[in-house]
């Protein structure tokens, strides 16, 4: 099949080249991110009348590299797409596993609080943590994986029913296998596929919510330099000053895009049925799966757009 | 070593009860083949999870009987125990290749795993024992079988090396469902003749479920004929081919092609199993027999002895035979 081939060049540059600028920001940033000079606030891009190779995309209000602050704030978006996604992958695919093998009571229970956690207004939680401790890592953490658990314990606990029926785990069980012994051994490993795929589609979603949070103020702590909090940054100067807003957003647009991109290949792929018939069925479909990136993208995707809408 | 008496299996539906074991007897000697023979619905495969306790909970629930090996009632053990037993004294093959391997596993690591279980091997004895297991089972190449993914072998081949993994705990009793139904005709043979192989060496006790009886015929020392969840006929394979004591029995064996006769036609029983949350009180069988007698409506037929270790439930045998 030719289409097995093609391998995913568009996404796999662009998310290389983020792990690349993240991982060496230091060598890469022309300026500090965080210190400026305040007497170079407000300077244009290098295309523009004003603009200098000093500063290629400009500067913000307190004269800060917008550039600079973008390779920087790459970090702060794949540190804690990784961590909040580790957290709540793990968390939601033992919870999940646990509830689909174990059935009856446990699963009731689980699904549950799955329920809740789904109904969480995740916002607004933000919000309050915010009101009783100061914005940290910690919480922005905190809040995603409270968000994302669910996602990752429902899909897992789907798969996991699907697997159980298979005579493979029945003759581990004849063979005297423990249930932990069966759950981490013979249907875990089946299970990374899907993981794999929901994995990545979250992240672009993670990317997209840690910017929401930072822009509404109770994500990530200024001076840090997060996407999210420099388009908050250059709300008020879009009329004049736009480019700090825009080429964060455009910043979050690529990566987002990227990530998803991938994502979709990885969902083609990596399932061998699927692969095997040759179909491209929609894998994460399910209702409370599919918003994953798109509607709950809104926020920061407006902010984004305002940028542009400035320039 | 293994005596079934009285199991009895339900499953609590919607629809009400349905008994899927209702009394199934038997017992079984090392070395020897009891086959479990009867249509689809019959009770076969509920019989073999019975017994190793795996009946799907909380729907399915063995409610009556013992099930004594080696003198110990399964039933009555805790699940730590059972879990000893399954592992060490029985083992299973099932009946779809395609789903009895894990297909995220290699061969080698599946294989592997239960040998160590059992046997506390690592190392380069673990590797001998479990090459020993694969060439056991004449499974070519067994050396780069190891590295390979279920999705890289046949069908046979898939069938052969779950075999090898029921077969390397030395289990002294081997349960298999319908082991062959999904393999062709010239590879059943083989598989079969393999089987019986291992088990002259091994003297494992082997129930065998089928509903081809040319395999009951090839390989079972004993067959217990099921319907309805029920055995309606148990004797030798010879006493059962010879002298069918049970209507269904008969009418089962003249479904058979046979070679010899020019009987261009082959027969059919009319008619469908009954439904298993209503039977009526007398014989199962009796709306599609064709030998029916009034007393077959109102109640269940005693077991009538054919001969040694021959008996049936049938109205008629005990007619015939009073």
């Amino acid at each position: 099949m030719l289409a097995g081939r093609q391998l995913p060049w568009f996404p796999g540059i662009v998310l290389a080249a983020l792990v690349f600028t993240a991982a060496f920001a230091a060598y890469l940033a022309p300026q500090s991110p965080t210190e400026g000079d305040i007497s170079r606030k407000l300077i244009t891009p290098v295309w523009m009348e004003r603009g200098t190779w000093e500063h290629p995309l400009g500067t913000d209000r307190f004269g800060r590299d917008v550039l600079s602050r973008i390779i920087y704030g790459s970090r702060i978006s794949l540190a804690v797409s990784l961590v909040a996604i580790g957290v709540a992958g793990t968390v939601g695919t033992g919870l999940g596993l646990l509830a689909g093998y174990r059935g009856g009571f446990t699963d009731a229970f689980l699904m549950r609080l799955t329920d809740i956690g789904l109904s969480l207004p995740i916002v607004l939680i933000a919000v309050v943590l915010v009101a009783v401790s100061e914005p940290s890592f910690g919480n922005v953490i905190l809040v995603i994986s409270l968000l994302l658990w669910p996602r990752f314990a429902r899909q897992m606990r789907g798969e996991t029913l699907a697997i159980k029926q298979q005579d493979f785990v029945a003759l581990a069980v004849v063979a005297g296998r423990s249930s932990w012994w069966i759950m981490s051994r013979h249907i875990f490993p089946n299970l990374v596929p899907t993981l794999l795929v929901i994995t990545t589609l979250q992240v672009g979603y993670v990317i997209l919510l840690e910017g929401t949070l930072s822009f509404l103020g109770v994500g990530v702590p200024p001076p840090n330099p997060a996407w999210g909090l420099m388009i908050a940054d250059g709300r008020g100067f879009l009329a004049t000053a736009w480019w700090i807003s825009l080429f964060p957003g455009l910043a979050m647009l690529l990566i987002v895009l990227a990530v998803n991109l991938m994502g979709d290949w990885l969902r083609d792929h990596l399932d061998p049925k699927l692969r095997q018939l040759g179909i491209r069925a929609p894998l994460l479909d399910a209702p409370g799966i599919e918003p994953v990136g798109h509607a709950a993208g809104e926020a920061p995707a407006r902010g984004a757009s305002g940028g542009g809408d400035g320039g | 070593m293994l005596v079934v008496e009285d199991l009895k299996t339900y499953f609590y539906t919607r629809r009400g009860i349905t008994k899927a074991v209702d009394g199934v007897s038997f017992t079984l000697e090392a070395g020897e083949t009891l086959a479990l023979v009867g249509e689809s619905g019959s009770g076969k495969s509920v019989t073999c999870l019975s017994l190793v306790r795996l009946v799907p909970e909380p729907a399915g629930r063995i409610v009556g009987g013992r099930v004594l090996f080696q003198g110990e009632d399964l039933l009555e053990k805790s699940p730590a125990q059972m879990r000893h037993v399954r592992g060490k004294q029985i083992a299973m093959v099932l009946q779809d290749p395609m789903t009895s391997l894990n297909p995220a596993l290699t061969i080698g690591s599946q294989v592997s795993e239960v040998v160590r279980l059992h046997q506390g091997l690592r190392g380069s004895t673990l590797r001998e024992r479990v090459l020993d297991a694969l060439s056991r089972l004449r499974i070519p190449g067994a050396e780069t079988r190891l590295r390979t993914y279920q999705h890289q072998l046949s069908g046979g081949m898939r069938q052969r090396v779950s075999s090898a993994i029921a077969m390397s705990c030395e289990p002294r009793l081997l349960i298999a469902d319908e082991p062959t139904t999904a393999l062709d005709v010239t590879i059943q043979a083989q598989y079969l003749e393999l089987l019986k192989e291992v088990q002259r060496s091994t003297g494992v006790a082997v129930i065998l479920v089928t509903h081809d009886f040319g395999i009951v015929a090839a390989h079972a020392d004993r067959v217990a004929v099921m319907y309805a969840g029920r055995i309606v006929e148990m004797g030798s394979t010879l006493q059962v081919f010879d002298n069918p004591g049970h209507p269904y029995t008969r009418a089962l064996l003249r479904c058979l092609p046979d070679v010899e006769l020019t009987r261009h036609e082959l027969v059919e029983i009319g008619g469908q199993p009954p439904d298993l949350a209503r039977l009526p009180p007398g014989c199962p069988f009796a709306p599609r027999c064709p030998e029916r007698q009034p007393i077959c409506d109102e109640a269940y037929p005693p077991s009538v002895p054919l001969g040694s270790g021959h008996a049936a439930h049938c109205w008629v045998a005990a007619g015939a035979h009073a």
